[in-house]
């Protein structure tokens, strides 16, 4: 196999980022082509039709259903408020009638002979999509969204939850090695992107809630305080609907592990800039990634392309030289050099002939590591 | 491309397009027998960038073409027929193929009463290959407005609506119909075409069912699932499953127009090939048998007891991207009973996360290996039991009870899992079909599974049994040559006393006479021991069970038993271990019984 190896994630300084911004269910929409957008415009809007709820008029007035059309007040179509009687039936004694009445603010949609059944429904929702990212929209796809693109340095995670939001990075360790701890996390991060280091804890978790933080960004955390955060195990990695009171993005994996150095520069090096964070994970076909994007400062930059990669760069393959990380124990975590790619099927520990590499760690120390356990840093 | 049906086949190009790999097999009529003799494969391309998955069926052709010296591609097109311009390794037959690409075929099914209506549509839409993403039913417990915003929120493929015998109830099938009318679905793919909706229930709702969903779905009317409660009828539905995925679902996806122009079968969702493939060898070789394919996400298990075909899908297990849904629901110490040493929760916890969050990484060391095997045997146990729960007889049905029967309490809808009458297992998927020793395959099976008696264990060598089901509908012979010489390799047979005892006590005398000159072994097979004979894949034994009065070898307590049995890349395998399988709850002394086992048949290295 020609690429026994996991696709790297992107650090990078300069690139350029496009995200395809569309609704649900076909709607309008409001941002116009070339127009500079912010995170939190209002690109296209939506309605959502109302929630159906189901009234059996024909049993709570004990009749036949096909008799139910002349015991109903109100007709398909009309609007209904709460409490409001929707049917009654007509003894001859006032006293014992028996009314229908709505369960909610809406409209009758329709009736059922067969059934007896009537259907109401709440009122349209508005759905509002946002831009997600401060930049230019570049294509209007009709009736569903817009193309944004964005000049900006990038910082894809390998694992995280919560959704999308935005707000300016702060560092809340000064090393990649570092735990980000509760004592760490001031009441002036609210709103902010934390940076943190090799790993958080579940106080740390708990604290940032309390100040309200936006978004962190840390090397590893362990299963067990995600277990916790979350109120359950999570069986699949696809992530980005969780509503923990913060977005969270993991950059190396479970367990305490330094963020990669280059990593952690960039993000030091863009501490107090904007940034927009998604905690958005899907790993089966149709990767998506979490991801950290820092838009380019000043609006001149946005239209010049020097130095920025395009979008979608596919590399060809792993070379020696490349800055791999290790993704798989015993020496998880780490990272280092290729040194030697050599071609034929070696016999590894537990038997099984694979593909290998040979990879220099720091202090001179080189391993031989399945292909398939390596990650390329790109960028 | 068209095939006369007249035409023989010498030549077959075949590819399974799935979720990642697109993977294509050139099969070759040597003589009277076909064999698949060359394979390729190549990343699927239905997403971006390329978003065309004929770009992967080509990729994967062309390194056939390549290792094969067969031309087979002129450009964008597959050469057709074979010796095309005079030249014999030019051009082939037939291409055919299987697509699982994109997630497969995502369905949502309704019935009226869950136990029936609904379980049979279950079982249709499962048997036609979909995942069956909900089932609906008017006594499912959830409310009006839940069930809505449910069919609101799951966008499938595809709905089934069944509901009501022939003659039967029409309001409660009328009232899911009104439901589903209110939810105005819409499908998983594409804005812009209306969701296809089966409508397979009380045919005297048709009319109604027509009125209430005509207008807001692409309504297809076929006959009842259920038409009576004695007997189901899931051809019929099973079939317009199988059109409208072609119709619709495949051809919103990318390129699938031009592979279905292609290709001279039509194509067949993944598992539902597979599950064909079975059937057919179980029908020709009247086998009851229960077939596993374990992948990264999802594990399908297919079975044929008594000619009655089931499959299900446990949509979450799986050893990478699901795995630690493994862990969720099997739970910590089911699986740490199967790992030969100590290990810390939070290290094993924190491992199997950074397995699903890096799916495609592999074992280094021996320990991850042993770990991944455990959660191996837990995905299968999970995902038989499962199977068991829908592979049933007909629920709602009156049974005829003889004068024997009044002693016995056997409710209706009893699994026909029958471990005992189980004849063969034929397992799938990159952990039993590369495992480094074939005999961890037959262990993780024979520990997952508990076979009861005499059991044969098979892996699919490459799998290709999805190219297999789909030739299997264009030639049988050419599909079952293959599966039988290329496709199966057999581990051995394993044999299985039922009943319990003290480690040590006996269970069962045994004599085991090999074909040829080779010496007779014979001995005491005590309890809490595994017993590995070698026996070559060619090779017969005639096995003869004397066992202890408690314990029953199939035909009844202490009664000996004398079959012959077949061999296999492992062997033979006597299990002494008892039925059901317990290990010790003390820890030292389940590590000490893994070990020993481990060793009995040379589990892993030293």
């Amino acid at each position: 196999m020609g690429h026994a190896y996991t696709p790297g994630l992107t650090v990078t300084e300069r690139t350029i980022v496009r995200r395809r911004r569309l609704l649900p269910i076909p709607g309008t929409v409001e941002a116009q082509p070339d127009s500079r957008v912010q995170a939190d415009t209002v690109v296209a809007r939506a309605e959502l039709a109302g929630k159906v709820h189901v009234v059996n008029v024909a049993n709570l007035l004990g009749i036949a259903p096909d008799e139910i059309r002349d015991y109903l007040v109100k007709k398909e179509g009309d609007p209904v408020r709460l409490d409001e009687v929707i049917a009654e039936d007509k003894p001859f004694i006032k006293w014992f009638k028996t009314e229908v009445r709505s369960p909610i603010e809406g409209k009758l949609e329709s009736v059922s002979t067969v059934t007896g059944q009537v259907l109401l429904r709440e009122p349209p929702r508005s759905l509002d999509l946002l831009a997600y990212v401060d930049g230019t929209v570049v294509e209007v796809h009709p009736k569903q969204g817009v193309t944004v693109e964005t000049d900006c340095s990038l910082v894809q995670g390998i694992f995280g939850i919560g959704g999308e939001t935005w707000g300016n990075l702060v560092m809340g360790v000064k090393s990649s090695d570092e735990t980000l701890t509760a004592g760490q996390l001031a009441s002036s991060m609210k709103g902010r992107i934390v940076i943190g280091g090799a790993f958080l804890g579940a106080e740390a978790m708990h604290r940032a809630r309390q100040i309200g933080v936006a978004g962190l960004v840390v090397g590893g955390i362990h299963d067990k305080d995600l277990r916790e955060l979350l109120g359950y195990d999570l069986g699949v990695a696809i992530t980005g609907t969780e509503r923990v009171g913060f977005t969270l993005v993991l950059t190396e994996g479970f367990g305490a592990i330094p963020m990669a150095a280059k990593t952690f520069a960039l993000l030091a090096a863009h501490a107090g800039q904007k940034a927009s964070l998604s905690g958005a994970t899907q790993i089966r076909a149709g990767v998506i990634r979490p991801e950290i994007i820092i838009p380019r400062r000043h609006a001149a930059d946005q239209t010049t392309e020097t130095g920025a990669a395009a979008p979608g760069a596919e590399r060809s393959g792993i070379k020696i030289g490349d800055q791999v990380r290790i993704i798989r124990d015993p020496l998880f975590g780490r990272i280092g050099q290729v040194v030697a790619l050599p071609p034929d099927l070696k016999q590894i520990e537990t038997e099984s002939r694979v593909r290998v590499l040979e990879v220099e760690l720091a202090k001179g120390t080189r391993a031989v590591i399945p292909r398939a356990n390596v990650e390329i840093i790109e960028g | 491309m068209t095939l006369p049906a007249e035409r023989p086949l010498h030549i077959i190009v075949a590819t399974d397009c799935g979720s990642t790999t697109t993977k294509a097999i050139l099969i070759e009529q040597i003589g009277d027998d076909y064999r698949q003799t060359y394979r390729g494969e190549a990343p699927t391309t239905v997403e971006a960038p390329f978003e065309d998955v004929t770009r992967g069926v080509l990729n994967a052709i062309a390194e056939v073409e390549e290792l094969s010296g067969r031309k087979i591609l002129d450009g964008e097109k597959i050469i057709t027929p074979n010796g095309a311009g005079g030249d014999h390794k030019v051009g082939v037959d037939i291409y055919i193929s299987t697509s699982s690409a994109g997630g497969g075929l995502q369905m949502m099914v309704a019935g009226a009463v869950q136990s029936m209506t609904g379980a049979s549509a279950q079982r249709c839409a499962l048997g036609a290959g979909a995942i069956v993403m909900d089932v609906l039913a008017s006594n499912d417990g959830r409310l009006p407005h839940e069930k809505i915003e449910r069919i609101r929120s799951l966008r499938p493929d595809m709905i089934l609506l069944s509901g009501g015998t022939d003659g039967g109830t029409v309001t409660h099938v009328l009232e899911m119909a009104e439901y589903i009318a209110a939810a105005e679905p819409r499908p998983r793919l594409g804005m812009s075409y209306a969701l296809p909706l089966i409508y397979a229930g009380n045919k005297d709702a048709r009319e109604q069912v027509k009125e209430i969903l005509g207008e807001k779905t692409a309504l297809v009317m076929t006959e009842n699932i259920r038409p009576v409660l004695e007997r189901e009828n899931l051809g019929p539905a099973r079939n317009k499953i199988h059109d409208l995925f072609l119709e619709h679902v495949m051809a919103q996806a990318p390129g699938y127009r031009k592979l279905i122009d292609w290709a001279g079968a039509p194509i067949m969702p993944t598992p539902a090939a597979v599950g064909l493939i079975m059937q057919t060898i179980a029908k020709r070789d009247n086998l009851n048998l229960i077939g596993v394919d374990i992948g990264g996400a999802t594990t399908d298990v297919f079975s044929v007891f008594g000619g009655v075909f089931n499959r299900t899908v446990s949509a979450n297990l799986g050893l990478s991207y699901s795995v630690s849904n493994v862990l969720a629901e099997a739970g910590l110490d089911n699986i740490m009973r199967w790992v030969p040493f100590t290990l810390e929760e939070q290290s094993l916890r924190n491992r199997i996360k950074n397995k699903m969050i890096r799916p495609t990484t592999i074992p280094q060391t021996l320990d991850e290996l042993q770990i991944e095997q455990a959660i191996a045997r837990e995905a299968l146990r999970l995902a038989l039991e499962h199977h068991k729960s829908l592979a049933t007889g007909l629920k709602g049905v009156q049974q005829e009870r003889t004068i024997s029967d009044i002693f016995e309490q056997r409710t209706s809808g009893a699994t026909l899992i029958d471990m005992l009458k189980l004849d063969l297992i034929v397992g799938s998927g990159g952990i039993l079909s590369h495992a480094p020793r074939r005999v961890q395959a037959m262990l993780m099976m024979v520990d997952a599974y508990e076979p009861l008696g005499f059991t044969v264990l098979s892996v699919d060598s490459i799998f290709m049994m999805p190219h297999l089901g789909v030739l299997s509908t264009v030639n049988e012979k050419a599909a079952t040559d293959v599966f039988v010489r290329d496709c199966m390799v057999y581990l051995g047979t394993c044999v299985t006393p039922i009943g319990q005892g003290k480690d040590g006590e006996r269970c069962a005398d045994y004599t085991v006479t090999f074909q040829g000159g080779r010496k007779p072994e014979q001995g005491m097979l005590p309890f809490g021991e595994l017993r590995l004979f070698p026996l070559a894949v060619d090779e017969r034994a005639q096995v003869e069970l004397r066992p202890a009065k408690h314990v029953d070898v199939g035909e009844g307590k202490g009664a000996p038993v004398t079959r012959e049995v077949r061999g296999g890349v492992v062997g033979l395998l006597l299990d002494g271990r008892g039925r059901p399988l317990q290990l010790p709850s003390d820890s030292q002394a389940r590590l000490a019984a893994l070990t020993r086992w481990h060793e009995a048949v040379s589990l892993y290295p030293k």
